[in-house]
């Protein structure tokens, strides 16, 4: 894919990184507000899919390493795994990290895990591996079909000439 | 004439999905609601978050969380295998 | 009669849209998008399940001064359908993907009729 023109490049670049802010925002504060642990990896996946319709596929293959997102992935996977399994004393899935509001009212929460307990430490596990796994699918197939390209006939257009 | 066959088809497909959709319940009065009554009244007091349907999610039914959190990462895997480079055979 | 309950039948024109795609097109992208317009349409069909009239939003942090909520349990069931549309139309879209390198055509008929 050959990059767009001096408009699209300018507005993606004072854009980009504000995606990741505001997804980070949406995954954090999922249980206060609507949103989650989904949602938010969602609109942190759109990150790649921005700089890579705006500034063409060689330069972003060069930038990107593909070895963190699969970090992300299997991080996620394995942290939400191992929060199911740590309660096991009383049953499968069970938030034992949870304090009731009359307690937590009164002064009895924790100090930095919020008083939902498991809830909010899961958004963030699902969060991750939502964003690793998302970016994983766009890249690997942009690389797949530049395996099926056939010369252009018509041409693309809407590019420069630079 | 499989034309008109395919039409009569559709026509009656149709016509039983319509049916069906309009004998579950009028707009805006579910049938029984007392598992969501009790999910509305008592997630604040036991789990103490105030985004109710994330508690659903990953607290009273976080089963179906796992499996879907497992589907997702088979499709991530299988589509790694489908463009993978092999070696070719000379 | 069904014409009083609107979002019911425009979950069912919407199914039926998607229906007709999938068994009267014969390029394979179109039948792929005909899948994923079904899928649209259950989804919406399960929010529109757990509606309650006078209800509002369930969350306490942004709810007015009203008393009842609409059902929470089918918004949580459509999260889980949504993610699961996600990876069916991305394999399917990949295996076209494939299709395409090996026999140079999307066309269905072309296909079954040179088999491999």
């Amino acid at each position: 894919m050959k990059p767009l023109s001096v408009v699209v490049r300018t507005g993606c670049d004072m854009f980009a990184w504000f995606l990741v802010v505001f997804g980070a925002y949406v995954i954090i504060h999922g249980d206060v507000t609507p949103g989650g642990g989904f949602q938010g990896g969602a609109i942190v996946a759109t990150f790649v899919a921005l700089l890579l319709v705006a500034h063409g596929g060689e330069k972003v293959l060069g930038w990107i390493k593909l070895d963190i997102y699969n970090g992300f992935l299997t991080t996620g996977l394995l942290l939400f795994l191992l929060l199911a399994f740590s309660g096991m004393g009383n049953a499968f899935l069970y938030n034992f990290l949870a304090v009731p509001e009359a307690v937590a009212q009164a002064g009895g929460a924790h100090g930095i895990i919020p008083p939902s307990g498991t809830i909010a430490l899961m958004d963030i596990a699902v969060g991750l591996e939502v964003a690793g796994g998302l970016t994983l699918i766009i890249m690997y197939m942009f690389k797949g079909s530049i395996m099926t390209n056939i010369s252009e006939i018509g041409g693309e257009t809407g590019h420069d000439n630079w | 004439m499989k034309k008109t066959i395919f039409i009569m088809a559709a026509l009656i497909i149709a016509g039983l999905m319509f049916g069906a959709l309009d004998t579950i319940h009028p707009f805006g009065q579910p049938g029984d609601f007392a598992m969501d009554d009790y999910y509305i009244h008592h997630a604040l007091e036991e789990r103490s978050s105030e985004n109710i349907v994330t508690s659903i999610v990953f607290d009273y039914r976080g089963f179906d969380t796992i499996g879907e959190a497992a589907v997702l990462f088979t499709a991530v895997c299988s589509i790694l295998a489908l463009f993978r480079e092999g070696a070719r055979k000379q | 009669m069904i014409i009083g309950n609107l979002p019911f039948l425009t979950v069912g024109i919407l199914f039926l849209i998607g229906l007709l795609a999938i068994l009267r097109e014969k390029n394979m992208i179109k039948i792929a998008i005909g899948i994923t317009i079904i899928e649209s349409a259950v989804n919406m069909f399960l929010i529109v399940l757990g509606y309650r009239l006078g209800g509002d939003i369930p969350v306490h942090f942004l709810k007015g001064e009203v008393d009842a909520m609409v059902l929470p349990t089918p918004q949580a069931l459509t999260l889980t359908a949504i993610v699961i549309a996600l990876a069916t139309s991305a394999l399917m879209l990949s295996v076209i993907m494939l299709l395409f390198k090996h026999y140079g055509t999307l066309n269905v008929d072309e296909i079954r009729r040179l088999r491999g």
